[in-house]
């Protein structure tokens, strides 16, 4: 059985700025991660990898431009057994409906499917919407936001889903597609074997033609969604700032609660 | 250059550097030749640059469409009246005043689709009280707990038979975990968790605002030739709308839940006691940071937070020490949140808390060091220790 991780390289945008005198992005020295949702998934795979053994293998999976092979290597380190990169200038514009479908078709070739994992969102785009994508494409169950997977046996699994009330419990059979949060696991640090073997470690490349896919379903034209216009948030900037006794500030404060009619 | 790709048109082109600034992925050089050169390795055809230009000299050229959707076919605006266990959720409330909104300015009708086990016609009723036209709903034992896959289902069918031009949802764990499996079912575009809506009446193309990049910045997102347009909206950014008697069709949707072949079931659905975990629609949030000090200390949060009926958020710091779970985390790691008042207690305000909690309407910290970087972002900054200050507080509450 197969488990795969999906996986993104995302800038790192707690360092993105806005540069507001010029209006624009300021990139500099902006490094590239795998988008820290994915370790998690990656993490979860490893550990039902090591509860079921057997011929399992965890396979990482991410689309982008060649330089998205580091992220894959990066888990590669951590001990996934191998890499996929789709990528071919055909991909590129895509959107969640054109990613997940690309995704889609890459794991279909693969085959063997047991579990597709993913990160909850990506922290560059935040829409949290490939997972289920994926899920949709292939007709697959989806656990969303899963905090822990309770069992996997007999083709089946349990697993705890937060929801905004607190948390679901779901039994679903496999095949399954998982996007999981933060609280699930704290991803291993990659060891020196893994580190060894990320070194040498080139990923399987998959094109458009290598998976079969339908030219209208890809890049820019698979897309329904476009980018009318990109600008920078109003910016938000420091008010009023009050020192002195705790007495006197608890007085401002409290004026501050009454005007803002929460007491 | 094939079927799509981004030109640059060279006689147009001043090389003014605009474009180099937009592109957010530094795909964009100003050659030898003074004109914009795109590194296709590293493009990503967003579109930034296009719109950037103020020479018009970037094109994106898109492939024929090969959808053909009659777009005359699709009218009027659906909204998600999301139900969690039985309960009407707030944000479900929430899409009828920025659905009543659009479908007043495209003169069409505002509908709402309800999906659960039971009582729905109560619920249907407060909908329409809410603002809206027509509710429709799918009432079934089997859809009492949300099960994606058949809410999908039922959902798709629906929007198959209505035909919307929008459809809206809260992006709430529910919306967001449903509306991209229908987007992706009936093959249209989602635009997940906006902050802003508006409909250019000409085109009846939605134009949807969301943050990205960690909310450095925001983007407006079309869907022009696909139907229903759909998005996910940001819980507590719209209001709820005035609630008053008016008359309004409901009609019961059949959605035969035996036909479809079910691989999942939800086995038990978990309601913590504790009420101040839903941080997406508090209007009050009181967040802890590593400076309360202690596990211990944590409860005069809760105690504050009770009694200012708010939601208790924490800093990942707070969440790692163990001191209180991951739902409660706010920021890059956690939840974002967008409150009306949200007060950081101890929280030093690293950036990974910022982006999740920036967008909130006024910010209040406490916080004994005059350097934290929350007071940068603070409404209303108090310097000094919050085990002093808030039970003063307290007292006068």
């Amino acid at each position: 059985m197969n488990i795969f991780v999906c996986i993104k390289q995302v800038p790192n945008t707690t360092e993105v700025k806005w540069d507001l005198e010029k209006g624009t992005l300021i990139r500099e020295g902006v490094e590239s991660i795998v988008n820290p949702f994915d370790l998690y998934a990656v993490e979860e795979g490893l550990k039902i990898k090591e509860k079921i053994g057997g011929d399992t293998k965890v396979i990482a999976i991410t689309m982008g431009p060649p330089q998205a092979k580091e992220a894959l290597r990066d888990v590669i380190a951590m001990g996934a057994d191998e890499g996929i990169l789709v990528s071919d200038r055909a991909f590129a514009g895509a959107d969640t409906l054109a990613t997940s479908y690309s995704l889609y078709k890459a794991i279909e070739k693969m085959g063997d499917i047991g579990i597709i994992l993913a990160g909850k969102q990506a922290i560059d785009g935040d829409t949290g919407q490939v997972g289920p994508g994926i899920a949709s494409w292939f007709g697959y169950p989806q656990i969303t936001y899963v905090k822990k997977i309770v069992e996997i046996k007999d083709n089946k699994m349990v697993a705890e889903r937060l929801t905004d009330y607190g948390y679901d419990i779901v039994e679903s059979e496999l095949p399954v597609v998982l996007t999981v949060v933060k609280e699930i696991n704290e991803p291993r640090l990659p060891s020196l074997r893994g580190k060894m073997k990320a070194k040498k470690f080139e990923p399987t490349v998959f094109t458009a033609n290598d998976i079969n896919a339908d030219e209208n379903r890809i890049g820019l034209q698979g897309s329904p969604t476009q980018v009318k216009k990109v600008f920078s948030p109003p910016k938000k900037e420091g008010g009023e700032k009050f020192e002195g006794e705790a007495e006197e500030l608890s007085e401002i404060l409290f004026g501050k609660l009454k005007e803002l009619k929460i007491v | 250059m094939g079927l799509t790709g981004i030109l640059v048109i060279e006689e147009q082109c001043t090389g003014c550097g605009v474009c180099v600034g937009a592109c957010p992925f530094d795909a964009i050089k100003i050659n030898d030749e003074g004109i914009a050169e795109i590194d296709e390795e590293k493009c990503t055809l967003c579109g930034a640059c296009v719109d950037a230009c103020p020479f018009d000299a970037i094109e994106m050229k898109r492939g024929e469409s090969s959808v053909e959707i009659d777009k005359d076919d699709y009218s009027g605006v659906l909204t998600f009246g999301e139900i969690n266990e039985g309960e009407l959720s707030k944000v479900a409330l929430e899409m009828l005043s920025v659905g009543r909104e659009i479908a007043d300015k495209r003169g069409v009708k505002l509908s709402s689709v309800l999906i659960g086990g039971k009582e729905l016609e109560k619920h249907a009723k407060t909908m329409i009280n809410h603002g809206a036209d027509i509710v429709y709903y799918i009432e079934d034992e089997s859809l009492f707990h949300f099960n994606d896959e058949l809410y999908a289902e039922a959902l798709g069918k629906l929007i198959e038979e209505v035909k919307p031009e929008v459809f809206i949802g809260g992006a709430s764990a529910v919306g967001r975990a449903l509306l991209p499996r229908v987007a992706a079912t009936i093959k249209t575009g989602l635009t997940a968790d906006c902050t802003e809506l508006d409909i250019d009446n000409e085109t009846g193309n939605l134009l949807q605002t969301r943050p990205a990049f960690g909310g450095n910045i925001m983007a407006t997102i079309l869907t022009p030739n696909h139907r229903p347009q759909i998005a996910t909206i940001r819980p507590r950014v719209m209001p709820v709308p005035q609630e008053t008697e008016k008359n309004g069709e409901i009609k019961k949707f059949d959605f035969d839940t035996t036909t479809f072949k079910l691989s999942k079931i939800i086995k038990e659905a978990v309601i913590l006691s504790e009420e101040e975990v839903n941080l997406h629609e508090a209007e009050v949030i009181v967040s802890a940071g590593r400076g309360v000090g202690s596990k211990e200390n944590l409860k005069l949060i809760y105690d504050f937070a009770k009694k200012l009926g708010a939601a208790v958020g924490a800093s990942r710091a707070v969440v790692d020490a163990g001191w209180i779970s991951y739902p409660h985390q706010v920021g890059q790691t956690g939840t974002t949140v967008a409150p009306k008042v949200y007060i950081a207690c101890g929280i030093s305000g690293a950036i990974q808390h910022q982006v999740g909690m920036r967008s909130s309407d006024i910010i209040i910290a406490i916080n004994s060091d005059p350097e934290a970087p929350i007071f940068d972002i603070a409404t209303y900054g108090f310097v000094g220790d919050l085990n002093k200050i808030i039970p003063e507080l307290m007292k006068k509450i």
